[in-house]
């Protein structure tokens, strides 16, 4: 599975949104509802599902799926 | 009397100040019920082994963790260790605490610093330190060793009434924000309680003491261990951002 779809699938179990309406472009704060405690746990079950850190600074920079999936695109190399 | 909470059994529950008095009191009764302990020391590792083996004898798992509420780097990293090889620790009692009795004209800065440090700014370093384990663990816990003082003040105890009032707004806020993770943050506030710290006192001044107490005696720690328990067991799940004086009616 790609990273993408990956990342995408997690949320929707998270987030109990259809994977089908989810997408690069889709605003976790803005499409999602989610507010600073949720992020918080998505991005902690980002890292155990990724084995990266996310340190909290950075959370506040990842406000869409595309910007998780860079993130962990540039944490792999 | 102790009552039995069974959920308590195999939770584990971080009590902060276990050497003695309450703390010790609130840990051993939690051994009881079989909850997997977790204490912190500061230096004396043979003393932390022999309250281990104490509270193992009694019931329950127990573990020492070396570090002082007042050095957050060592708190996160002994709390961290724990946490990744044994699991989330689900519940807390904020009890370390001291107190230094002084007219506030002779209250000096940096006694003020140490009670403000190790009563308050050190319970929300150690909640803080848990709040991302808290996340991963379920029906958590926390309370809040509060005072009675930091209910109605008390002369020659401004510091530390300060800081035992300040638990209160920091369990209050605590309850709200993670409320919805199903966490729950009470303040218990004892009033005269049997401890080394009260045996000081003077016969005259216990006899004075008691005469304001409308059940007519000091309460004794096991009592506040019970009142603890029952905080900490699932038995109060509709019960958060709460106060709870436990004083013999002193403060009605």
């Amino acid at each position: 599975m790609e990273l993408q779809d990956k990342v995408i699938k997690l949320v929707s179990e998270a987030t109990k949104m259809d994977a089908a309406n989810i997408s690069l472009n889709t605003s976790f704060v803005d499409d999602l509802n989610l507010d600073s405690l949720d992020m918080v746990e998505l991005m902690m079950k980002m890292e155990d599902e990724f084995g990266v850190e996310i340190p909290e600074d950075e959370t506040e920079n990842l406000k869409s799926i595309g910007d998780i999936v860079a993130y962990l695109k540039s944490k792999s190399h | 009397m102790i009552a039995t909470y069974s959920d308590l059994k195999d939770k584990i529950i971080l009590v902060t100040g276990a050497a003695r008095g309450i703390g010790k009191s609130i840990a051993l009764a939690l051994s009881a019920q079989g909850a997997h302990v977790v204490f912190n020391y500061r230096g004396d590792e043979s003393k932390a082994m022999s309250l281990k083996e104490e509270l193992e004898k009694v019931g329950g798992k127990a573990t020492g963790l070396k570090f002082d509420v007042t050095d957050y780097e060592s708190m996160t990293k002994a709390i961290d260790e724990f946490t990744k090889s044994v699991g989330p620790i689900s519940g807390l009692v904020n009890n370390a605490g001291v107190s230094k009795d002084t007219l506030l004209l002779r209250l000096k800065p940096d006694e003020i610093s140490s009670i403000i440090d190790t009563n308050l700014k050190g319970a929300m370093m150690v909640t803080q330190a848990l709040s991302r384990n808290f996340l991963k663990a379920e029906n958590v816990s926390i309370v809040h060793m509060s005072s009675i003082v930091g209910l109605m003040g008390n002369p020659s105890q401004a510091a530390y009434a300060a800081s035992k009032a300040g638990l209160i707004g920091f369990s209050k806020s605590v309850a709200k924000e993670l409320a919805s993770r199903n966490l729950r943050s009470n303040v218990i506030c004892p009033g005269f309680i049997q401890t080394d710290m009260t045996d000081a006192l003077n016969e005259k001044a216990k006899e004075e003491y008691s005469k304001s107490i409308p059940l007519g005696r000091f309460g004794t720690s096991e009592e506040v261990a019970n009142l603890t328990c029952f905080l900490l067991s699932r038995a109060s799940s509709y019960l958060t951002g709460e106060v709870i004086k436990i004083d013999g009616g002193l403060y009605i």
